[in-house]
């Protein structure tokens, strides 16, 4: 089964780290990728731009166009996975691993109902 | 990431809104920076222990508060406690500290205000980015100094100056109004672009050092775009200083000489970056609320967008200049927008354009280089080389003059086989 594991995290907390910080992070989290690529179970990977960057849709009638995230919340959505697991156990552990690597924040772990690998060239 | 340097991040995040929060109930900015000062230490017992608390800000808040107000107990302890300290009890803090969470407007404010005391008219230029430095972004005088190639010492004289004149300044606490915030939001903004200029305007040997401005001023219009969503101007300005930013790898060569935009090798420009402030600009462009930021960030973009020199909008950016010499009339926009100029309409036309700002640009470096390469492309070789002399004359870094010098050794390389051919 497929899970999304959604990243919550303080953005101006990881706005704060050294470019240095960033890329350990970024490179421990890799570590975690690449033995899930190796398995065949890592499907799409996102890390999205800073919410300030976003844009909300609301669909009234007519539709309005707001600037910003859709939530304004504590920790924002800053990413996503994709990744093959059997079960919630299994999904869990990647979501700790993962999070060993990139600490504070949160995971939300969400089965994924239909699943579209998509069109895009990288 | 270790405990200290996760420790160190957060308190860095949650500094603007903290102090800011302290400066609102204190009314004294030494106070405030104290208590925020007090509870960063309490952190660095607390947190590793205790973990680290869900809401940082709203923690250092509360704690910094509650050791300020044990102070003044303390230096009053001799007098009775008054009957109302009830007020200041652990359970009605705790609730403080969540309104003080749900109430999104209030810390807007607050760090609008905390920014906005660091840009007051009295102070020049770089008191105000350095005390913006040290009392928003929290980086060290140590840090301060090394970026304004200064020494500690000297740094440390000019915050305390900057410090005094602000609080002998008037500065309102309650809550501004919608003219009052948009007057502080802009020069707030234009406080922002000055810390990102100091750090532009370094040369190669010195644009490790002073990197870092760059960086707490993207930081900085990050965070004033975060509190203020739908402002198409801080939008534009936090495009501009991204798109600038983005080329920062290209800038110089390994001597530490500057490289001009046509010959920098694109492929080292930071594309992450670019691709936020495009999507910023984009964003900017909806509301149809043009500005000089904006204008300025639309024509980055141009160049962003531009793979190869010769994939360059010229046109569309003399447009633009057009545009900003009209909002923000200068010479030195006029300036840029003779470069455009002689892009697309040659150097004949752009000197012509540049000529009546040879008064006002006398001791302008940039006015000179300019007018020496336009002089250069029409084969006007002497008089680019007087105007080359008298910009290396002006140049105020290494780099600026090393480049000049590079345009004349060009001009002596072109000269010579003509020479050659005369005898």
């Amino acid at each position: 089964m497929l899970y999304a594991i959604l990243c919550y995290h303080d953005e101006d907390f990881t706005g704060s780290w050294t470019k240095e910080q960033d890329a350990a992070v970024m490179q421990k989290l890799a570590v975690v990728q690449d033995k899930l690529t190796k398995q065949g179970r890592l499907g799409p990977v996102a890390r999205l731009l800073p919410t300030t960057s976003a844009t909300t849709l609301r669909k009234e009638n007519p539709p309005v166009v707001l600037d910003g995230p859709y939530a304004e919340t504590k920790e924002q959505l800053l990413g996503f996975y994709v990744v093959d697991c059997r079960n919630l156990d299994e999904a869990l552990d990647v979501a700790r691993e993962l999070g060993a690597a990139n600490p504070g924040g949160a995971y939300e772990i969400r089965p994924v109902g239909m699943f579209t690998p998509g069109s895009v060239a990288k | 990431m270790t405990d200290t340097a996760w420790i160190d991040a957060a308190l860095t995040s949650a500094r603007p809104q903290a102090v800011g929060a302290l400066l609102r109930y204190f009314r004294n900015l030494d106070t405030a920076e104290e208590a925020f000062q007090n509870a960063s230490l309490r952190a660095l017992k607390s947190w590793p222990q205790n973990g680290p608390p869900r809401d940082p800000a709203a923690w250092l808040i509360m704690v910094g508060r509650n050791v300020a107000i044990d102070e003044v107990r303390r230096s009053r302890k001799q007098q009775p406690l008054p009957e109302d300290d009830q007020s200041i009890s652990d359970l009605s803090d705790a609730e403080d500290a969540i309104a003080e969470r749900l109430d999104g407007s209030h810390y807007r404010d607050d760090i609008l205000r905390l920014l906005f005391i660091c840009c007051h008219p009295d102070l020049p230029a770089t008191q105000q980015i350095a005390l913006a430095l040290r009392i928003v972004s929290g980086l060290t005088v140590k840090q301060i100094a090394r970026a304004f190639l200064v020494s500690e010492a000297a740094m440390e004289q000019r915050i305390t100056r900057a410090k005094a004149r602000v609080a002998d300044a008037d500065v309102p606490f309650e809550t501004p109004g919608a003219v009052e915030r948009t007057e502080r939001l802009s020069a707030v903004a234009a406080m922002i672009y000055l810390i990102f200029n100091e750090g532009y305007s370094s040369s190669g040997d010195t644009a490790e050092a002073r990197a870092p401005l760059c960086e707490e001023a993207i930081r900085l219009a990050r965070l004033l775009l975060r509190l203020f969503q739908s402002e198409a101007e801080i939008m534009g300005l936090t495009a501009l200083l991204l798109l600038q930013h983005a080329r920062a790898p290209a800038r110089f060569d390994a001597a530490g000489a500057l490289v001009l935009l046509d010959d920098q090798d694109r492929s080292q420009w930071n594309q992450k970056m670019i691709a936020e402030g495009l999507a910023l600009i984009d964003k900017a462009m909806r509301h149809r609320r043009s500005g000089p930021y904006q204008i300025q960030a639309a024509i980055a973009a141009l160049h962003a967008r531009a793979a190869k020199p010769e994939d360059t909008d010229w046109a569309q950016i003399d447009l633009l200049y057009g545009a900003l010499e009209l909002m923000q009339p200068s010479p030195v926009v006029t300036l840029n927008r003779a470069v455009a100029v002689s892009k697309v309409r040659g150097p004949q036309a752009a000197l012509e354009m540049i000529e009546p700002l040879g008064e006002r640009l006398s001791n302008y470096f940039h006015f000179f280089g300019v007018r020496g390469a336009f002089l250069m492309q029409l084969g006007r070789n002497d008089e680019a080389r007087v105007a080359f002399d008298r910009a290396i004359a002006l140049a105020t870094t290494s780099a600026e003059a090393a480049h000049i010098r590079m345009h004349l050794d060009r001009l002596m390389r072109d000269s010579q086989p003509r020479g050659a051919k005369a005898k």
